[in-house]
């Protein structure tokens, strides 16, 4: 897991948007134990509370589940839950900006879908 | 269950440095209390550890008085730039005194502390820096078992290595050992993810109250071309202004308006603690734009 926080978004999002990343990347496998919220707490300096709802936010969308006493583990399927929920978001995330930043540049649609054709031979 | 502070005006010498201030203090959080130097933060919690008493108004706890009040006064713990130690005493023996005072004083972990911060218990008080006298001064504060610690300018003198060390204490002693936590401090952005709750202290009254999400849930920075970010922000509550060539930065305090569009030239960013409390403090009318 990497933790790398900016100032300007809420830190409590950043906290769901790390672990979320980690379990996405595999970082942290479907059954395994995440990082606990006092070891979160501690590490990065973050208030015990505002890391308790960064979690709940994961709990809630059901990629972590609670097993009382022992600690956070992340829920098997979470991993497909991310991705598909990035498939859904691509568009807005991503698709949107390219167009409209091709716009600014005068890259015509054409040339926009050449460039994405180049994208996918080199990588 | 909190410390409650009611119409406290503090005057000194007629001029009014806290005036009709009402506050709540919960158990168990982790506060941060920010003003300007001279704002009052310093009186302000003089005045809840009965070290100073107001020109009016209470301060209680759990609805008992904490003026000369042995019995609530016991379960708070003020730790403030006045050095109240004999300089010849050697800090052993003042840790001993203060066990002595406080009954369940965390001996262990003082210690503990004294070997991370590299502080040699068999020095005096006198011979300390600066910074170690402010680090002396931390141990005992997270070693008293009272339940309301009040930590006045917690880092003075300490360099950067011994703040995070103290930020790391701090969070370890929290959650072993929940119990509240007040912070004074200028250096905002350094606490600003510790804290789970602010006070901002200007004009002699509290003018942020909240918690730190909360607050930043509605400090926005608007940025574009002049006339884009003045169109936009029209009607908000703008509590500052940057600008460069013809480029604004208006900062917003509250709500924006959710059916106005956003011209493509406009984007819009949330404010970090440090901002939001630089532009609500900034000298000028500041308190008529606070809601």
């Amino acid at each position: 897991m990497q933790f790398n926080f900016n100032s300007t978004e809420p830190i409590y999002l950043q906290v769901a948007d790390q672990i979320e990343e980690a379990i996405f990347a595999q970082s942290f496998a479907e059954g395994e134990q995440v990082p606990s919220t006092t070891e979160i707490s501690k590490e990065f300096h973050i208030n015990p509370a505002t890391v308790l709802k960064g979690m709940n936010i994961l709990v809630d969308a059901q990629l972590i589940e609670k097993r009382r006493g022992v600690g956070m583990f992340v829920v098997p399927g979470a991993q497909a839950k991310i991705v598909e929920k990035r498939r859904n978001q691509f568009y807005d995330d991503y698709v949107k900006n390219l167009v409209s930043e091709a716009r600014k540049l005068h890259i015509t649609k054409q040339e926009l879908a050449q460039l994405i054709e180049r994208g996918f031979t080199t990588q | 269950m909190s410390i409650q502070l009611q119409a406290i005006t503090q005057q000194f010498h007629g001029q009014s440095v806290l005036d009709n201030l009402n506050l709540t203090i919960e158990p168990k959080k982790i506060y941060g209390l920010l003003g300007r130097n001279g704002a009052g933060k310093s009186t302000l919690l003089n005045i809840i550890s009965d070290r100073l008493f107001p020109t009016s108004g209470t301060a209680t706890l759990d609805g008992e008085t904490l003026h000369d009040n042995d019995h609530t006064l016991g379960r708070l713990y003020l730790m403030s730039e006045v050095n109240m130690y004999n300089d010849r005493s050697r800090l052993k023996r003042l840790l001993n005194s203060t066990a002595l005072f406080y009954g369940a004083f965390d001996r262990d972990y003082a210690t503990q502390l004294a070997a991370k911060f590299d502080l040699n218990l068999n020095q005096r008080f006198g011979k300390l820096s600066t910074g170690y006298r402010t680090i002396f001064k931390l141990i005992v504060a997270l070693c008293v078992p009272a339940d309301y610690i009040f930590l006045d300018e917690p880092v003075l003198g300490l360099d950067a290595n011994h703040r995070e060390l103290f930020y790391q204490a701090l969070i370890d002693s929290y959650t072993e050992r929940p119990r509240t936590f007040v912070i004074s401090t200028h250096l905002i952005e350094e606490i600003a993810n510790l804290i789970e709750h602010v006070f901002i202290l200007d004009q002699h009254q509290i003018i942020v109250n909240g918690s730190v999400s909360d607050i930043l849930d509605r400090a926005y920075m608007i940025t574009g071309p002049d006339t884009d970010v003045t169109g936009y922000t029209a009607g908000l509550n703008v509590i500052g202004q940057d600008h460069l060539g013809g480029i604004t930065a208006n900062y917003v305090y509250g709500a924006l308006e959710d059916d106005r569009p956003i011209p493509d030239t406009v984007t819009i960013e949330r404010l970090d603690l440090q901002k939001l409390f630089v532009n609500l403090t900034n000298a000028k009318e500041a308190t008529t734009h606070v809601n």
